[in-house]
């Protein structure tokens, strides 16, 4: 039980990662699959981020008050990984977006059957 | 004056590509953005020969970026692993841009050219980055710049065929996942090591010297991560679609050189980091890669067989010589890896010079190429045609082409390594490549109608012809090849047997 409580950030970590696949694995509209990755992204930098935190910490600015500092390079990589991350997202939803206007649905099933129409 | 741009060699060779690309992407010019990105891959090229030159002097470079030191800044590496790669790159890369120009000019807007182009060069500058850096995170950054700009170069293909969005669509989910779990297992080695330096990394990783479930599962994260991206069976489900909706001129590119470059990061993770704990790694290469790689050999045979659609026919044949890469990289000895990189050398120019083919085909019948359009094309474009056989058969493996030099040293490594099932696995399918590929020679040559030959375009079908005589040449002459793969191995496996 202890350990539930210390790792507390590492259940929420993989609590939004499973969410967000189960989405992307389970949803047929495509609009929420590319939801889905988002969330499944961001269970990523909250990993990343609660991995940097030091107990006691503070931000890495030199004062007499602070005992200990937080690893800031965590911080880096997340705004790195969140730019790959928008990127991504709008480059789905462009991509939905066309699908839409291609096949005017955006439903996984009603496109499939569409495709096995058109290949007969 | 040069030589300040080449102090700075290993940077330009990424940075240059990237740059241009954001230069010429609001061009509304039909020939000018293809003038500037073949400039800018002449540049480049000639870059890499400097690279190369520096190479065989110091045998080492570390370029570091900013000139911070090693472990805290990000840094490139270049050695013996990777400077054949580098220097196969830059050539092809030339080749396929110059073979580009026409067929993009066929298959899409004319007014999307500069935007096209910006894509292709961000694509090429990305991919380069992978093959040349030498820290963990930064990898992930260049694969997903790649595979987005990919991704936008495959969707490119919907004006000729609405599919392209949905395989695009679906290579970009499919890869977004492959690209977080690669990030999840830095995030567990970065939590053990504090450290995202390669070199660096196998260094903090030995102070768990009898391991840490935490550092496999990190481990096991980015391995997964990386086969999604370089497609190794049974995760390779984005690759078809994706190769055979997109413009053709973006299969070759894709085709010859995105998987084998995550290929080769791949490896170089496995036999220079993960090496450190020997009994996880060959786990890993016995259970779950060696089986792998003979599903993917012998199930993506199989199913090329059955494909009416040439070009997907050629994407699942890419599957099943992914697996012969990663076959040769799962024998864990210097013979296995030395003939995983020649393969990986030699299907580049094989799978680039069939999809040029192809793809040029796809443009004179002005519809997808399957089999029944091929009905004399044999006899209407010859040298195109030509072109297609000497690389088909290099592919199944005949003598004098560098496809029998890939089968030769493989067969070798496997017999050293006492692999007779694998052997036997690898001639079968060597054999029914032979029935995939005589379907399509059957109906060029053997069809009952006779035409007369036709015009073709020298612009295009130079670039089909250079590469189909490298793979004469690589055939008779292979030393180059040869010399290349066991310099990379040597460095691989040296830290291996210590």
């Amino acid at each position: 039980m202890i350990n539930f409580i210390y790792f507390w950030n590492h259940f929420a970590f993989i609590l939004l990662m499973v969410g967000g696949l189960f989405i992307i694995i389970t949803s047929q509209n495509y609009l929420k699959k590319v939801v889905g990755l988002a969330i499944f992204q961001t269970a990523v930098f909250v990993f990343f981020v609660s991995l940097a935190k030091v107990l006691d910490g503070t931000a890495p600015i030199l004062t007499k008050m602070a005992n200990a500092y937080s690893n800031p390079l965590p911080h880096v990589l997340i705004l790195t990984a969140i730019v790959v991350g928008v990127a991504t997202s709008a480059l789905g939803l462009a991509l939905v977006l066309q699908i839409y206007k291609n096949y005017e649905t955006i439903e996984e099933k009603e496109i499939e059957s569409l495709e096995l129409k058109s290949d007969k | 004056m040069f030589d300040i741009f080449l102090d700075d060699a290993p940077a330009l060779v990424v940075v240059l590509p990237l740059l241009i690309s954001a230069i010429i992407a609001f061009m509304p010019s039909k020939i000018w953005p293809w003038i500037i990105s073949i400039i800018t891959l002449l540049l480049h090229l000639f870059l890499s020969l400097h690279l190369l030159k520096e190479i065989s002097v110091s045998g080492l470079i570390i370029y570091e970026f900013g000139n911070w030191e090693p472990p805290w800044g990000i840094s490139f590496k270049i050695d013996g692993v990777n400077i054949g790669l580098q220097l196969l790159f830059s050539i092809f890369v030339l080749v396929s841009t110059f073979y580009s120009r026409k067929i993009f000019l066929n298959e899409i807007d004319y007014r999307d050219s500069g935007k096209a182009y910006s894509l292709w060069l961000l694509a090429i500058g990305s991919l380069n980055g992978i093959i040349l850096t030498n820290d963990i995170f930064n990898l992930f950054v260049f694969l997903e710049i790649s595979a987005l700009a990919s991704i936008s170069l495959i969707a490119l293909g919907a004006g000729q065929n609405r599919k392209a969005l949905l395989a695009a669509f679906n290579y970009l989910i499919i890869g977004a996942i492959g690209a977080t779990f690669y990030v999840i297992g830095v995030g567990f080695a970065y939590a053990m090591t504090g450290t995202l330096n390669m070199n660096d990394l196998v260094i903090q990783l030995a102070q768990y010297s009898d391991g840490q479930l935490a550092i496999f599962a990190g481990m096991s994260f980015m391995l997964i991560g990386l086969m999604v991206k370089a497609a190794i069976f049974p995760v390779h489900i984005w690759l078809p679609p994706a190769y055979s909706y997109a413009p053709s001129a973006v299969s070759t590119l894709l085709a010859a050189l995105a998987t084998k470059t995550i290929l080769y990061f791949f490896v170089r993770l496995l036999y220079e980091v993960f090496i450190i704990y020997p009994s996880y790694l060959s786990l890993f290469l016995d259970f779950v890669l060696y089986p792998l790689s003979l599903l993917a050999i012998f199930i993506g045979t199989v199913i090329a067989i059955y494909q009416d659609d040439i070009k997907k026919l050629l994407a699942f044949s890419s599957i099943a010589q992914i697996g012969y890469i990663t076959l040769a990289f799962s024998l864990k000895d210097h013979s296995g890896v030395a003939s995983g990189f020649v393969h990986i050398f030699n299907h580049a120019l094989i799978k680039g010079g069939l999809f040029m083919a192809v793809g040029y085909f796809a443009i004179l019948y002005k519809d997808r190429v399957t089999l029944n359009s091929l009905k004399g094309f044999g006899y209407k474009y010859p040298i195109t045609s030509f072109a297609l056989l000497i690389c088909g058969l290099s592919l199944i493996g005949l003598p004098l082409t560098n496809g029998f030099i890939s089968k030769l040293y493989l067969f070798q490594a496997l017999y050293t390594n006492q692999m007779y099932f694998s052997i036997a696995l690898v001639a079968v399918s060597s054999a029914l490549a032979v029935v995939y590929f005589w379907k399509i020679v059957e109906q060029m040559w053997f069809s009952e109608i006779k035409f007369k030959s036709e015009k073709e375009d020298a612009y295009i079908y130079l670039p089909i012809w250079i590469v189909t005589i490298s793979i004469i040449v690589f055939g008779i002459y292979s030393t180059p090849i040869i010399e290349f793969s066991n310099l990379s191995a040597d460095y691989l496996i040296s830290g291996y047997q210590n």
